[in-house]
């Protein structure tokens, strides 16, 4: 990418970002109601979008090749299960992370 | 006046404090693990302002150019602004240029400190806003352009760390998952996801996958609302 496409990507999703928080205040007030069909997509829409979020993190990984996609799998899981446990994003974030970083460079070499 | 609801302020933000350097370092260090000098992760974190979107953004600059795409996925990836703002309609009433900032600034963890406090008596809510938003604001530039410096100076290697925003996208998705009473749309996210993934291949399965989610959850809509009134008591 040159500089200016760098520049476009990002001016994107600020565009992008700064929409989704100033159209409420643009279209609607109080006397105007939320179209029934937003309320429905602002209750289900974020589930899909972070389900799909953690494919796109994973999308490089190979099951075939290399580590057959075994340090991504066992960190999530560890992740997963401190997550359950403590409940705390942090400690999960942290610690799935270090275990990750721990399989890479000294299991799977 | 400001110097009063500045303090009042700060102690609700401490907690944000802790979660934004711990993060914002991360992505900090991230982003100059991927060949950016710490003005990216800067301007970045200054003028997107939203985490999650701007770990995605640094893997879309790596990426080929796709303009149209990054803003869909901004646009989906930020959606849920849209229910903050609605919330705060009444709030941010006659601030003056305050209620601008307010908004540019509306990130998850301002919103949720904004949104459910009761500003004490005697200190001015737009003034409150105005501080718990830009506290808010600094931690986490601050902590992105520290955590790059501090990635560019330290030479460790850093191969893997990129993961953080895998672990990052699984606990948020865990969290929902746990709040909700109904898995449909976690499940259709992942799978719908998954199959894209396999059919247009890594560098085309995103737009597909966006159109396919809407469009289904779109379908559902009936089965869902449904479900959810036999669920609810």
């Amino acid at each position: 990418m040159t500089l200016t496409q760098q520049i476009i990507t990002i001016a994107m999703c600020v565009l992008g970002t700064m929409a989704t928080r100033f159209l409420p205040f643009i279209i609607f007030n109080e006397k105007r109601r939320t179209p029934e069909f937003v309320q429905y997509l602002g209750k289900f829409l974020p589930s899909a979008v972070f389900g799909m979020l953690v494919i796109y993190c994973l999308k490089n990984v190979s099951l075939f090749h290399g580590t057959h996609g075994l340090p991504e799998g066992i960190a999530i899981l560890v992740t997963g299960m401190l997550h359950c446990w403590k409940r705390n994003m942090l400690i999960s974030i942290a610690g799935g992370t270090i275990c990750y970083l721990l399989l890479l460079h000294f299991v799977f070499v | 006046m400001r110097y009063k609801a500045l303090k009042a302020a700060f102690p609700y933000t401490l907690p944000i404090f802790t979660g934004f350097w711990f993060l914002g370092m991360a992505y900090g260090i991230y982003a100059n693990a991927s060949g950016f000098s710490f003005l990216y992760p800067m301007f970045m974190s200054l003028l997107i302002y939203g985490g999650s979107l701007e770990f995605v953004t640094v893997e879309m600059l790596l990426s080929p150019f796709a303009p149209v795409q990054v803003l869909i996925m901004a646009l989906l990836i930020q959606a849920r602004h849209l229910f903050y703002g609605l919330s705060m309609l009444d709030k941010f009433k006659g601030l003056g240029w305050k209620k601008y900032y307010l908004i540019f600034g509306m990130c998850d963890e301002t919103f949720s400190i904004n949104c459910s406090v009761d500003i004490p008596e005697g200190v001015d809510s737009g003034w409150f806003m105005f501080f718990v938003t830009l506290l808010n604001q600094l931690y986490w530039a601050g902590s992105a352009t520290l955590g790059a410096l501090a990635g560019s100076l330290l030479h460790i290697n850093t191969e893997g760390i990129s993961f953080v925003m895998t672990a990052m996208f699984v606990v948020i998705f865990l969290e929902q998952w746990m709040k909700e009473t109904n898995h449909t749309a976690s499940i259709l996210g992942l799978l719908i996801s998954v199959i894209c993934l396999i059919c247009f291949g890594a560098d085309a399965f995103l737009i597909p996958t966006m159109i396919l989610i809407v469009v289904l959850l779109a379908l559902l809509k009936p089965r869902l609302d449904k479900k959810e009134q036999e669920d609810s008591p």
